[in-house]
């Protein structure tokens, strides 16, 4: 199992190390320059030229990379050409909310999603296959702006049930910062549950055949057992590399729901960055979610061979 | 109680541990019915062997016994089925798991995908014990090893622990064996059990069956295809074709003395080992489809000896001995004669 991780870890060397050469190349094809954004109106050369001789930009672009690089493995991706912040700094301020976020979407999605799909899968061909089939559909094609500001003008300006936008930090009040994180989780997690669902009873419906199903039946046992235990387990499979990759892109924020209801988190942050050309905060944000993304796959690799006894030994 | 069961068997007048009377169902719409008048009794300690081609409903006919076909799209039309005397209702689902793996249980044509691969054999066969026994999951583990060990799986305390995948085939069948009979059924049904293994491997499958049938006592009934396997094992033989039983017997009345055509022209297409070597016989035509089933006798539209009166549904005809046959014109040895 151990060597199954570590060499799994090296397969995502090379991986990370192209995601670096892409995101970074792809900074250098952008259209604009940095330097002139920062310079202001007047775009005095002398400080044009001091500005690229402080962020290094007259070195060849390889050594650019090199630097770069180097000092993205000590932990430093640069200052900011906005704030003159640290970019790791910015990124630490925003990672606990995007965290929590995604979360709190994700365990939306879970719980919606599993149970919706497995209901269909047993109950195909009936009604509540179908209810479950149009909500699933609604949940994919109804547009997160919508849904959000539809839950802000119902829960939060008509019930007053829930604050509208903000954030408020877990760890200074940790229920008033759920409150205020439910409804942009569940804008972000209808889609994903819907997805999940989809994907849950296609699963369940092949395991549902399956002779050692039968077998399961024919011991006499419940018929809760037997699809909440032996198909389900089967099943899981695919839906937690799924999850996980949903996970995955989570982190990487969601620009909508972010801006609907104001929450501080990477998706906010890269979109300023992206408009303010802000360069070393794109280049962090997309690698470490590059790196996250492959994390969350590797996790997603480990539980299929924790859940298979085939791939174990 | 082994004694009591032979003398059980010996004598006719016994209840039938399955007494299947009358079974018709069908699938879907479809107006005709799949199995037809499906009727077979087995006793305590008897092997009953369902042969026929495939297709011909008589996995159908042991999986709707069992409980196991969807409701939504097989439809019981007919069912008169006595289980130890008592009435057996297949629309009672509650009743039926509790018959299912504990009086009454079922093994499988496909060793190979017929159990969890994500749960270790032990656990399987425990779980099987539990589902209908208030034992502890000690008790249920002892119970599973032991099992392991009287079908023959070597070393059952290593091999309780390991999963479907690490077993070959042979094995998986006695795994499955192991948890068929892990509650002591009275009635085994064993769908094509050696079909997918190996020649070798299918003799000691047949033979661990045979074993187990005698220390238990139990009733088999074996559906199988293969003529070779009913000759080694069966004491009472029923012939099925396109869903309805045309004729059946003790075993040597039926390899000896078949009266039903279609079972004659099963028994000339088997090979034999003596006497002059011949071309082997065909049965002519195909199976008819649900759509092209013909009125009366369904054997008519290959029959060699069909004639306008087989439209009309075929009498049962007996021979002494519980050997029958559906056919209007059983006996047939003098036409044979003649021809």
């Amino acid at each position: 199992m151990l060597s199954f991780i570590l060499r799994r870890i090296l397969i995502a060397i090379p991986t990370v190390i192209l995601i670096s050469i892409f995101v970074f190349a792809l900074q250098k094809l952008l259209p604009g320059d940095p330097v002139l954004a920062m310079a202001g109106e007047e775009r005095d050369p002398a400080t044009i030229e001091f500005l690229r001789e402080k962020y290094r930009l007259n070195d060849p672009i390889p050594v650019q990379y090199f630097t770069w690089v180097g000092n993205a493995l000590t932990g430093d991706l640069g200052i900011s050409l906005r704030t003159n912040q640290p970019v790791t700094e910015l990124m630490a301020e925003k990672l606990p909310v995007t965290l929590q976020l995604a979360t709190m979407a994700m365990i939306f999605a879970l719980v919606i999603g599993i149970p919706a799909g497995i209901l269909s899968a047993v109950k195909k061909g009936t009604v509540t296959d179908y209810v479950a089939n149009v909500v699933a559909l609604s949940g994919l094609s109804i547009p997160n702006f919508w849904l959000g500001i539809m839950l802000i003008l119902l829960v939060s300006v008509k019930w007053q049930l829930l604050p509208a936008s903000g954030y408020v930090p877990f760890d200074e009040d940790p229920v008033r910062s759920i409150q205020v994180m439910i409804m942009p989780a569940f804008v972000l997690g209808t889609a994903l549950a819907a997805t999940l669902m989809r994907h849950t009873r296609s699963a369940m419906l092949t395991v549902l055949t399956s002779d050692y199903v039968r077998t399961a039946r024919a011991k006499g046992l419940s018929e809760r057992r037997v699809i909440l235990k032996h198909a389900f387990r089967n099943a899981l499979t695919p839906i937690v590399t799924l999850s996980a990759l949903l996970f995955g892109e989570l982190i990487a924020g969601a620009v909508l729901t972010e801006q609907i209801f104001t929450v501080p988190g990477f998706g906010k942050l890269v979109v300023d960055a992206v408009f303010n050309r802000d360069y070393a905060v794109v280049q962090g944000i997309v690698l470490v979610t590059a790196v996250g993304f492959i994390v969350m796959n590797l996790l997603a690799d480990v539980a299929y061979v924790l859940l298979n006894p085939r791939l174990r030994s | 109680m082994v004694a009591t069961l032979v003398q059980n068997h010996i004598s006719i007048e016994a209840t039938p541990l399955l007494d299947v009377r009358a079974l018709s169902l069908g699938f879907g719409a479809s107006k005709t019915n799949l199995l037809e008048g499906v009727r077979y009794s087995v006793e305590a300690g008897e092997t009953l062997c369902i042969v026929g081609e495939s297709g011909c409903g008589k996995s159908v006919s042991s999986l709707a016994i069992m409980g196991l076909l969807r409701h939504d799209v097989a439809h019981i039309r007919e069912a008169d089925i006595r289980f130890r005397g008592e009435p057996y209702d297949l629309h009672d689902t509650a009743a039926l798991r509790r018959h299912r793996g504990a009086d009454i249980a079922m093994i499988f044509q496909e060793p190979m995908t017929s159990l969890n691969p994500a749960f270790r054999v032990g656990d399987q066969i425990a779980e099987a014990v539990r589902a209908h026994r208030n034992v502890t999951e000690a008790e249920a583990n002892d119970r599973a090893v032991n099992m392991l060990r009287r079908v023959g799986i070597p070393a059952p305390e290593a091999r309780v622990n390991e999963y479907p995948h690490q077993m070959s085939g042979g094995m998986r069948q006695r795994v499955m064996i192991a948890m068929a009979l892990a509650n002591d059924p009275a009635l085994l049904i064993a769908d094509e059990p050696t079909t997918a293994l190996d020649v070798t491997i299918q003799s000691q499958i047949l033979d661990l069956i045979r074993t187990l049938q005698a220390e238990t006592g139990m009733g088999t009934i074996m559906i199988t295809h293969d003529l070779g396997v009913v000759a080694e094992i069966a004491d009472k033989v029923a012939v099925m074709y396109a869903g309805t039983i045309v004729e059946a017997g003790p075993a040597e009345a039926i390899f000896n003395d078949p009266q039903h055509p279609y079972t004659i022209g099963l028994m000339s297409s088997m090979p034999k080992l003596t006497g002059p070597r011949e071309r082997l016989t065909t049965v002519p035509g195909t199976v008819p489809t649900i759509e092209t089933m013909p009125d009366g006798c369904r054997f008519s539209t290959r029959c060699p000896f069909a004639q306008h009166v087989c439209k009309e549904t075929p009498p049962e005809r007996s021979f002494g001995a519980g050997h029958t046959a559906l056919c209007h014109f059983a006996p047939l040895n003098e036409r044979l004669e003649r021809a």
